[in-house]
């Protein structure tokens, strides 16, 4: 694996083993958020339902089997990733430290379009970023094992305050992931040159 | 009820009455975010979703815990008014006379002989106060008592090692359920319920599983081999849809 600090040709920034699973990970939120939205409108939460034509399965029966097929590629996707970011050393090495200061102070760089941006390094905010999403995806799993299993798995859905309590935090963690997707997607559309990496692996040439 | 409300019921009826639901199951939104796939893997994918169905059929068997009891809940938690749910409006619930009411027995079971009320109310009588999850989501906690289902089923010779248990209603709902779900504690022949529109004379009360596998205006019940599926399950909704 290439060090961020040697840097003559082109550098492996994102190994396989990370693409293949971000992209893995990518189709089964694809299909869990929009399954998930399409549920949600079966008995809305809130004063508003999802449209329709944003929404997996067609109706409520179409929209579980997505939403109970690609849990699995979600739960297990999502294992591998965490095993392999804690083994290889990837989260200790480019996750920490966190510091929600720099975080903001990186917020406000970006804004002004001053924040430089390393290839192969994250700064402050997508650690924060990242991590919180990688959190609020655990969230999401167990709080809908909580909702699929209240009675089976009912120390869980106690923990979570209860069938329907469970229910707002399956939501809001939605919302969370969402909102990160919001920033994420259009980040690595509009920065140059962060998206081929994802694919290739390859950082560009440094400008 | 109000015109609008009436028209959204309508068309919920005719979402709900599709049968291939891959067929709608990629919605136009949807589908242009997956441009890539064709159209024609239509087959592909509902074949894949049905065989993810049955998996996690298997794996919810698997999950299912007979000495695990759902959370029970006191008086002051009853949900009042206990919401109505069919397939149908509530004003088409089906009239049963009580008094020439007789279950029906057929299948693995070896004393076939049609009961009267009189007859199951003769049996033990048990109450639970339970969590009822609907598979759209909301939840209401409500009250039952009746004959512990697993009791009748030994009284009437039923083949305990059978596969499943049917049911057959009288507003023409049927519904199945597996043997161990049968045989758990709570699962409840319930005489006794807020009100005649959730069931008289008989339903199935039982709060490991979801809403639509407890079967109202029951008039038959048998025991077989072979998969009997039910209502809502042949329309695509998982079979085993445990709590």
């Amino acid at each position: 694996m290439a060090d961020a600090a040697g840097a003559e040709k082109p550098q492996t920034i994102h190994p396989l083993f990370i693409r293949v699973t971000h992209w893995v990970n990518a189709f089964a939120i694809f299909v869990m958020v929009l399954s998930g939205w399409r549920i949600y409108n079966a008995s809305p939460l809130f004063g508003f339902e999802f449209p329709p034509g944003f929404t997996l399965g067609g109706w409520l029966a179409g929209a579980l089997a997505w939403h109970f097929a690609a849990m699995w590629l979600l739960a297990l996707n999502g294992m591998a990733y965490l095993a392999y970011g804690i083994v290889s050393g990837h989260f200790r090495r480019d996750f920490f430290p966190i510091s929600f200061k720099r975080a903001l102070n990186d917020v406000v760089l970006a804004g002004r379009g001053r924040l430089d941006h390393a290839p192969g390094r994250y700064n402050a905010a997508q650690r924060l970023l990242y991590v919180g999403v990688i959190l609020a995806v655990i969230v999401a799993i167990f709080s809908g094992l909580a909702i699929w299993k209240p009675v089976q798995l009912q120390g869980l859905t106690a923990l979570m305050g209860g069938y329907d309590v469970a229910r707002l935090v399956h939501f809001f963690a939605m919302a969370a992931i969402v909102a990160f997707l919001v920033v994420h997607i259009a980040l690595a559309v509009g920065v140059k040159g962060v998206l081929a990496p994802m694919f290739t692996g390859r950082a560009e040439a440094p400008r | 009820m109000k015109p609008s409300r009436l028209s959204a019921f309508g068309s919920k009826v005719a979402r709900l009455e599709r049968r291939s639901f891959i067929k709608q199951s990629l919605s136009l939104g949807a589908l242009s975010l997956l441009s890539g796939c064709t159209l024609k893997d239509d087959d592909a994918v509902d074949r894949l979703l049905s065989a993810m169905s049955r998996f996690n059929d298997k794996m919810q068997a698997a999950l299912f815990d007979p000495t695990k009891l759902a959370p029970t809940y006191s008086e002051a938690d009853l949900t009042t008014p206990f919401p109505f749910n069919a397939y149908y409006e509530e004003k088409d619930v089906p009239f049963v006379d009580g008094e020439s009411y007789r279950l029906q027995l057929s299948g693995l079971i070896a004393d076939k002989r049609p009961w009267c009320l009189e007859e199951l109310r003769a049996l033990p009588q048990s109450s639970q106060i339970t969590r009822l999850v609907c598979v759209e989501g909301w939840s209401a906690i409500g009250k039952w008592r009746g004959v512990a289902f697993r009791h009748f089923l030994e009284r009437i010779g039923a083949d305990l090692t059978a596969r499943y248990v049917g049911f057959r209603c009288a507003d023409k709902y049927y519904s199945s359920i597996d043997m161990p779900s049968a045989l758990h504690p709570q699962t409840l022949l319930a005489l006794d319920f807020t009100d005649a529109k959730y069931g008289y004379p008989l339903r199935l009360r039982i709060p490991t599983k979801l809403g639509f596998k407890n079967p109202k205006f029951i008039h038959e019940i048998f025991v077989t081999n072979d998969y009997p599926g039910g209502y809502w399950e042949d329309k695509g909704y998982n079979w085993f849809s445990g709590s």
